[in-house]
């Protein structure tokens, strides 16, 4: 039995000891997420902090007529003792819902089934990343992060479902620093990322990241504010997708008024019909079943050909609203979503762009006014002055500020031929799963205020 | 039996980090454990309803070790002697594995023997209140909010916090702090002839505090409420912030957002050598600009202050037992110190404070903020308005971003006002400003006397590979910024 198999069993051994504690009136779900990671901090190539976490922590929904509490905690490992503070909590949840009113919103927990999705892999030892990442960067100005090791999601509850996820992955997320020939600061964004670990692949990662130093090499073009054409790299157009998910696909902000896709929920607002947009686990990098079990389709169209199909729908949202969930997780954000391909060819990005800005990343975006699904952001990164489908110049960063109906709707002029696959490399708490399937994107006019 | 309180009793066994240090000792030169032990209680109602009651416990130790000039850090919630002697194992492998290609070289100078307890200022604990009554206000507060059917939603939300650290090392250090934080959010979203506009107490999330429940007063928070919906109410019908170039006012609640990006963040000594380029980012500050550059106007005085009480981010030694003391970073404009532990102190020669602190057991300590405040000056706000001719009052944080360097920022807030001819006259809904960091502290003005002073902070300040979010606290007067480009919503 494998560490990640032997975890899920005793995640299944708990869950089974909780149920039987449970009373006619009660009901149960537990959701389950593990850890056991490596991560190495770089900079310059050398390594700045070294971290080993292994985590387990339980996650307990707690219902009982008509109430519900959540209560959580890290396992210790030992069943005995783990089991004990399980009853507790349990013990705990019931004297509070004595004091508790009713939630109307409440769904009843149902039986989802069973499943088990496993993701092996080969990882690198501490010594050897530090070893690979030192040598493939003697000769330019690496800071990043190596993340490894297993990840484990799993949910059971009192009524049948039980299900789990399990990884083992890796990712070295990297900037490559320059100094350009006006002395500024440049850098390129890259990231290797996978299941098997291959020395040779992170120094060909490494290589097309150095690739695309010469051209930041050069002198900065300084450009006013001001509209331009702009190609969207995958990357960025990964950033401004990740702003869906504060709000933007999620009904029941719809209802709170917090959408900002409120007219194209509406349908008073359209986007580009070059866009769509939809969920995919088929991507197997996240679980289809959120906290409380629910099953997400394997796929979910949100937005087919710049129209609103739906938007996320939890269950709690559900009943409150009187509709049908469509397997959301609580969040009602983005767990594995991809933008269709259209038909520009990569290679012809540069000429279709002309005269423009080649955007490889986006920083810090954020509503300025979400109504109009309007954001902020910079640039950073590889980015570059293009004449004539030829790369320039790097810029000297930028700010924007700009609507999603117009970058995804009216100033979107073409979409690329295919698509790159960006796995998840936030690691608050614990190292995230999922990722996306985004392709570039060419825009008309898009415009730069700061 | 009693009714319950906040409180939640646990099944727990007790931990003792001094034995269990003593049991794995041999396993580096030099070895540190933290234990951390932390409580959320988050309860929220919206629209008249309890919408979540939660109860969130982490507890583990993180294991330092440093063998040949190198830490490195291994975290288990496995407290059992197995599981510890495990993690110092690991910590201990991993410094080995990596000392040959480490940045820089540590030593035990980065962790100075301190023994110490502490305790914060907090007065009412969980158990002295019922949780049904505590309950009952979040829905009195929801239903106060909604002072009109355009009230589409409203929301009151708490976050309590029980927080236990307790650190020991092999070379004598042995303290504990306790803490008892709050962070409250209410807000309403007004919504009526396609137009939608939200308000809230200072912002959403901005009322932290280390404190108990004192710090839940209901009379004012029920009538705070009533006014937050009625200037909800008045969004909807106000006109857009002009798009200008003209004075500009910003409240406390404004200014913890403005002083945390574009003070805080740049004087990060870890940014500034490099550690965050890969995430968050550099910083337009260099080493070499440390006593020498004028950062803003002669009435910026911006104070490292880890002791004040009742602010968000209060502690008496951070993460790697430093002694928090309260230091000027910037005097009369000047920069002097930068935002640094001992071990970025170490590497860079620049002068820093105790600022090296984790986000939780499983995270290794870096630099990060802590209370970073401005202190008043003499003008009150009476005065500071006479002051403008045309300009903008702003108030409540609303958006937020700034460049990788922190230089170029663009922030939004929720409620504005119009100042003409030094009095207040419309509200204003959608105002914004943008401005680069170091002309904008240059065009200070004015700083609002100690009556404008106000203490807020967020929980949610995010940085650090593998990431963390940490707490921090700010403190400021009312400020009043020259000739800054505002502008309004989509017309």
């Amino acid at each position: 039995m494998s560490a990640n198999d032997s975890r899920i069993e005793g995640f299944r051994r708990l869950a089974h000891a909780a149920f039987a504690m449970l009373s006619g009136d009660e009901d149960l779900g537990l959701s389950f997420s593990a850890e056991n990671q490596n991560y190495v901090r770089f900079n310059q190539g050398r390594v700045r902090q070294a971290t080993h976490v292994d985590q387990q922590r339980v996650t307990l929904d707690f219902r009982q007529k008509g109430r519900r509490l959540v209560l959580g905690f890290d396992l210790t490992g030992s069943l005995p003792m783990d089991q004990a503070h399980l009853a507790a909590l349990i013990g705990h949840a019931r004297d509070e819902c004595s004091a508790l009113p009713q939630d109307p919103f409440v769904t009843p927990l149902e039986n989802h089934g069973e499943g088990h999705e496993a993701h092996p892999g080969i990882l690198p030892s501490v010594g050897s990343i530090s070893n690979a990442v030192f040598n493939a960067s003697q000769n330019v100005d690496l800071a990043g992060l190596y993340a490894g090791g297993t990840q484990i999601r799993a949910t059971a509850n009192a009524e049948g479902t039980f299900r789990s996820f399990s990884s083992e992955s890796f990712f070295l997320d990297h900037s490559i620093y320059t100094v350009n020939a006006d002395g500024e600061n440049k850098a390129v964004k890259g990231l290797y990322a996978g299941n098997v670990y291959e020395e040779k692949a992170l120094h060909a990662a490494l290589s097309e990241s150095c690739a695309k130093l010469p051209a930041l090499n050069r002198n900065n073009k300084t450009l006013p504010r001001g509209s331009y054409r702009v190609f969207l790299a995958p990357q960025a157009v990964e950033a401004l997708m990740g702003m869906l998910s504060w709000g933007a696909v999620s009904h029941g902000a719809y209802q709170r008024g917090e959408c900002a896709f409120e007219g194209l929920a509406r349908g008073d607002l359209q986007l580009s019909p070059l866009f769509s947009l939809k969920e995919n686990f088929r991507l197997g990098l996240s679980p289809r079943f959120t906290a409380t079990g629910t099953v997400a389709p394997e796929e979910l169209l949100l937005i087919e050909r710049g129209e609103l199909r739906t938007l996320l729908i939890h269950e709690r949202t559900a009943k409150e609203y009187g509709l049908t969930a469509n397997g959301a997780s609580g969040g009602e954000g983005l767990r594995s979503p991809e933008i269709l391909c259209g038909d520009l060819d990569p290679s012809d990005a540069l000429k279709r762009l002309g005269t423009g800005i080649y955007l490889g990343n986006l920083h810090y975006l954020n509503w300025s006014e979400r109504k109009t699904a309007r954001l902020t952001g910079m640039t950073r990164y590889a980015c570059f002055w293009v004449e004539d489908g030829e790369i320039m110049a790097p810029i000297k960063d930028l700010r924007f500020d700009e609507s999603l109906y117009r970058i995804f709707g009216s100033e979107l002029e073409a979409i690329t031929q295919n698509s790159l696959r960006l796995p998840e490399t936030d690691t608050y708490q614990e190292r995230s799963l999922g990722g996306s399937q985004v392709p570039g994107m060419l825009i008309r006019d898009f415009r730069f205020t700061l | 039996m009693s009714a319950p309180s906040l409180a939640v009793q646990t099944a727990l066994a007790a931990f003792d980090p001094v034995s269990a240090l003593n049991a794995v000792s041999q396993e580096a030169d030099w070895l540190g454990l933290r234990f951390a032990c932390e409580t959320h209680h988050h309860r929220s109602a919206r629209n008249g309803h309890m919408e979540s009651n939660q109860i969130l416990q982490t507890r583990g130790v993180m294991i330092e070790a440093l063998v040949e000039g190198q830490i490195a850090y291994a975290a288990t919630s496995d407290l059992s002697p197995q599981g510890l002697s495990k993690a110092a194992r690991l910590a201990s492998e991993m410094a080995r594995a990596t000392a040959e290609h480490r940045r820089s070289d540590l030593s035990v100078q980065q962790r100075p023997a301190s023994v110490a307890r502490h305790q914060g200022p907090s007065k009412i604990r969980l158990d002295q209140i019922s949780l049904e009554d505590f309950t009952d206000h979040l829905i009195k507060a929801t239903q106060r909010l909604k002072v009109s059917d355009a009230i589409v939603t409203a929301v009151a939300e708490a976050t309590l916090v029980e927080s236990e650290t307790h650190y020991v090392t092999t070379s004598g250090t042995d303290l504990r702090q306790h803490h008892l934080l709050s962070y409250q959010n209410f807000g309403a979203i007004a919504a009526e002839g396609g137009e939608t506009q939200q308000r809230s107490l200072n912002g959403p999330t901005a009322r932290c505090l280390q404190s108990g429940l004192e710090s839940f007063n209901w009379d004012e928070l029920l009538d705070e409420c009533e006014r937050t919906g009625q200037e909800a109410l008045a969004l909807l019908g106000a006109e857009n912030c002009p798009d200008e170039t003209m004075d500009l006012i910003l409240s406390p609640d404004q200014m913890l957002l403005q002083i945390h990006e574009s003070i805080g963040h740049p004087l990060e000594l870890d940014r500034i050598l490099g550690d965050e380029r890969n995430y968050a980012g550099w910083s337009f500050v260099k080493p070499e600009d440390f006593g020498t550059l004028q950062y803003g106007s002669s009435l910026m005085n911006i104070v490292f202050d880890p002791g004040l009480s009742g602010e968000f981010a209060s502690y008496a030694f951070d993460d790697g037992g430093a002694p928090a003391e309260r230091e000027h970073l910037i005097r009369e404009g000047r920069l002097l110190r930068g935002l640094g532990g001992l071990e970025s102190q170490s590497r860079s020669g620049i002068p820093g404070v105790a600022n090296f602190r984790s986000s939780g057991w499983n995270r290794a300590p870096i630099d990060r903020m802590a209370n970073i405040n401005l202190e008043p000056g003499n003008t009150s706000f009476d005065d500071m308005l006479a002051q403008v001719e045309r300009g903008v009052y702003m108030q409540s944080n609303r958006s937020w971003s700034i460049d990788d360097y922190r230089n170029k920022f663009q922030f939004g807030c929720e409620y504005a006002q119009l100042i003409e001819e030094g009095r207040l006259t419309r509200v204003l809904k959608n105002p914004n400003y943008r401005g680069i960091t170091l002309p904008f502290w240059h065009s200070l003005k004015a700083v609002g006397s100690s009556e404008t002073f106000k203490m807020y902070g967020t929980p949610y300040c995010g940085k650090g590979e593998p990431n963390q979010m940490i707490r921090v606290g700010h403190a400021s007067p009312t400020c009043l910024f020259k000739n800054i480009e505002v502008f309004g919503g989509a017309r």
